[in-house]
């Protein structure tokens, strides 16, 4: 969108475009239209829509984790401290994934190994990216002990279905984290969650963030865990970025009717609304 | 609680304890109280929401309500009745009068079914009599009051999306006709823009058909609005309870206090 974006940018993404092919020879049935965005270093980008709209493939497409042609296609840039991601491969890119951009995702319960416990799939992570460690086992512990696992040995040994569901969540921040990456991709990372434990994951996120000076692209489709966290809001449509601008600005004062309507749809406490809005997409279509 | 005219079901003492640990021969080593001594009723085409965090005993309740998930303890009554001294023959009829609607619109509906099968299931048990042409147009309409169309009958659970999956989930509930229905989490795996349309079908449908429900969520901003009373739950106890609006406002109880701070605002 803002082609003059300072050239210090961490990560850089171009006109990205990514279609799916359901068969062999099929019609390529493209869900991103040529998306651009930027994360400096230590900044929250927020990408908001909703499911469908095309923010998850994306954020998957940064380390190549969609499936190869033919099919699904892939093409513009992704640039990560000047090296472009989308034509390394599959041996380069493993050393940034995990290192250098790491993810989590929306449902903790499926993302964990069952038959492995937490500290073998931290450890491994960790083997693979510092083959030199010593200590690992140490490591790991701390780096669960950094999300605020308090008993970080036991849960080193426990199993995933051990952990609630808040635990294990913060167990896959603890693998997400324990190689130090630049960027974090969090994928939907509260939405499996009650809004107590939100609460706290959003919380503990902010400070390692801070503490880290780690930049953080945050998936979601809820604009009410946007407001303290992220620096820039970008909003997307069908494929589309309609909306993009600093989160104080875009959730006082939304500009695209996509996005008022989806500020306009969440319960608000205390709110004495008869009925919520909802999205009225045959308007929004209408418009664009 | 006094006994008020339009009380449809009320839940005196509920206890449900699981026994936990223990391998297939030992015998269990503590006993986990879920529920915990609760009471609550709820009114006649009115709603009684439900919150607290995973864990608190809030869906275990519900379930207990229709026969579920086993009583230990306490008694429910329906329109005045003890449903617990019922043997399964005398309860049936109350399988009719009450329904269920589940969190998870992806496993709560068997995927090697078609709509029309889904939907025919509980008209073929609550009314043995109605013939094969009713019972097809009675399915076309439901799926036109939970918004879907009457064509959708021929398909499979796979070519919905999550919140029309919830809408069919609510036509099966809505098949027998009702009048009381748990509404277990029934948007907590939807997005917010879908959740809307969720929570504003099931006030038209409660003001169409005449409703009583038991909304049961963990987000406080969701069962403020569409609740009448609103009954905080944690580690199997109800904590504080009153009117939505005013439990919002002025909540007293230090749970209820924590679980207002944790809803996102801006």
């Amino acid at each position: 969108m803002n082609v003059n974006e300072p050239s210090t940018a961490l990560l850089e993404v171009r006109d990205l475009r990514i279609g799916f092919r359901s068969r062999m020879g099929g019609p390529l049935n493209e869900v991103v239209h040529g998306v651009s965005f930027s994360i400096g270093k230590g900044q929250v980008l927020a990408v908001v829509g909703e499911s469908g709209s095309g923010k998850s493939v994306s954020a998957l497409s940064l380390t190549k984790l969609l499936p190869s042609p033919p099919a699904c296609e892939v093409s513009g840039t992704v640039r990560y401290g000047g090296r472009e991601l989308l034509g390394m491969n599959e041996r380069a890119l493993r050393e940034i994934r995990g290192r250098h951009i790491a993810y989590i995702f929306q449902e903790p319960s499926t993302s964990l190994n069952p038959v492995f416990t937490i500290g073998w799939q931290i450890k491994e992570a960790v083997n693979l990216h510092f083959p030199k460690k010593e200590n690992v086992r140490a490591h790991v512990e701390k780096a669960l002990a950094d999300v605020g696992i308090r008993d970080a040995a036991r849960v080193y040994d426990a199993y995933p279905h051990e952990l609630s569901g808040g635990m294990q969540q913060r167990a896959m921040i603890a693998m997400a984290l324990a190689c130090e990456p630049a960027i974090l991709v969090a994928d939907e990372p509260t939405t499996a969650l009650d809004v107590t434990i939100q609460k706290q994951i959003l919380d503990l996120l902010k400070t390692i963030r801070r503490e880290r000076e780690m930049a953080v692209l945050l998936i979601t489709h809820n604009f009410g865990i946007v407001a303290d966290f992220a620096d820039e809001v970008a909003v997307m449509f069908r494929g589309d970025i309609v909306e993009r601008g600093k989160t104080a600005d875009v959730l006082k004062n939304p500009q695209h009717p996509y996005t008022r309507a989806l500020i306009a749809c969440i319960p608000m406490l205390g709110d004495t609304r008869q009925r919520l809005t909802t999205i009225d997409h045959a308007q929004l279509e209408a418009l664009s | 609680m006094n006994e008020t005219p339009d009380t449809l079901l009320e839940v005196k003492d509920l206890k449900v304890h699981y026994a936990t640990g223990g391998g297939l021969l030992g015998s269990p080593k503590s006993v986990t109280k879920a529920v915990d001594g609760v009471s609550l009723c709820v009114k006649r085409g009115r709603t009684t929401g439900l919150v607290g965090e995973s864990g608190s005993g809030k869906t275990t309740i519900g379930r207990a309500l229709v026969r579920l998930a086993d009583v230990t303890a306490g008694d429910i009554f329906y329109e005045g009745v003890s449903l617990r001294a019922l043997d399964e023959r005398q309860f049936f009829p109350y399988r009719k009068r009450m329904q269920m609607i589940f969190q998870d619109p992806f496993n709560s509906l068997n995927p090697r079914m078609r709509l029309a099968g889904i939907l025919e299931e509980p008209l073929r048990i609550h009314f043995p009599k109605m013939s094969v042409q009713k019972r097809a147009a009675r399915t076309g309409e439901l799926l036109e009051q939970v918004g879907l169309s009457a064509d959708f009958r021929a398909r499979y659970p796979h070519e919905f999306s999550g919140g029309q999956r919830q809408r069919i989930g609510i036509a099966r509930a809505l098949a027998v006709e009702p009048e009381f229905i748990v509404c277990d989490e029934p948007v907590s795996a939807l997005d917010v823009s879908v959740q809307a349309q969720i929570v504003n079908l099931l006030k038209d449908l409660q003001k169409d058909l005449g409703l009583a429900y038991l909304f049961i969520a963990h987000d406080l901003a969701v069962v403020e609005h569409i609740s009448d009373e609103v009954l905080v739950m944690t580690q199997g106890k109800i904590v504080e309870r009153g009117n939505a609006h005013e439990v919002v406002a002025h909540p007293k109880n230090e749970y209820t206090q924590k679980l207002i701070a944790a809803v996102p605002r801006f």
